[in-house]
């Protein structure tokens, strides 16, 4: 079973997510409502896998990324964003996302996107 | 502001809704309005937009339309909290999603919740706003859209 942080500004997306893990592959161990809460959440529980919005306050998806790639870069990250543009896409894979995902987004989309970025 | 324009956000209120378990929603005719008059349900959540694009989208919902929208994606806890989550997440979506027409330069920011009509603050006077109706079961809300370029 792989340690999950769930990092998104939305409680409503937090549950969501939350809701629809597969409970045999994904233990949530901790929720962050935005990029310096996650840092911190990071150090305590080092989770394998998170999944990461973009656009929060405090501390943005993509400073998020820089800095949790330079503690761990084996961390796997999924972007959940509603940023659909290919430029912010292609830039939080540069700086270490493994795979990204448009919000709306269904359980199925969710669990297919998880599954892929932990069989890489 | 062109027909494609307001397109690209009648795609993104589409969408959403086609993600939640009641996908059938229907979006009317977009009209104009006066920002000293701007249209508003219960509760609206704020979109600023900068770049190449100046101004806000935003959406705005009955709170039982809101409430009924939660059940919809799953959500049972139906609480002021939730709801006010809610309406952000439906203008962040929206707004995010038109990056695929506009590119990465449509910058958004995080959304602002309040209840009712957005403000001067929000909305410059001297402007008008296109509102697109969106009827969802048996309610009404609208996505709201007052940019310049």
């Amino acid at each position: 079973m792989l340690s999950l942080m769930i990092v998104d500004d939305s409680n409503i997306i937090r549950r969501k997510i939350e809701r629809c893990n597969d409970s045999d592959k994904f233990q949530v161990v901790a929720s962050a409502a935005n990029g310096a809460q996650a840092l911190q959440l990071y150090n305590e529980t080092r989770p394998q896998v998170v999944t990461m919005d973009l656009t929060m306050p405090e501390m943005d998806g993509i400073a998020c990324i820089q800095q949790l790639m330079a503690i761990d870069s084996g961390l796997r990250i999924l972007v959940i964003s509603a940023l659909s543009d290919k430029a912010t896409g292609i830039e939080a894979l540069k700086k270490g996302a493994r795979g990204f995902l448009c919000k709306p987004f269904t359980d199925e989309q969710l669990l297919e996107a998880l599954t892929e970025l932990t069989e890489d | 502001m062109s027909q494609e324009t307001l397109q690209v956000f009648i795609d993104g209120v589409v969408r959403y809704f086609h993600h939640t378990n009641d996908k059938e929603v229907k979006v009317g005719t977009p009209y104009l309005v006066e920002n000293d008059n701007p249209a508003a349900y219960d509760v609206t959540g704020i979109i600023g937009i900068s770049g190449p694009y100046r101004g806000c989208v935003y959406f705005t919902a009955p709170r039982i339309l809101l409430k009924h929208l939660l059940l919809s994606i799953g959500e049972l806890d139906t609480s002021n909290e939730h709801i006010f989550d809610l309406v952000g997440e439906v203008a962040n979506t929206i707004s995010g999603n038109a990056r695929s027409r506009f590119g990465h330069e449509f910058m958004i920011s995080v959304p602002v919740m309040i209840e009712g009509a957005p403000n001067q603050i929000h909305l410059p006077r001297q402007m008008r706003s296109y509102v697109i109706p969106v009827y969802w079961k048996a309610y009404h809300a609208a996505v709201v859209i007052c940019l310049e370029q």
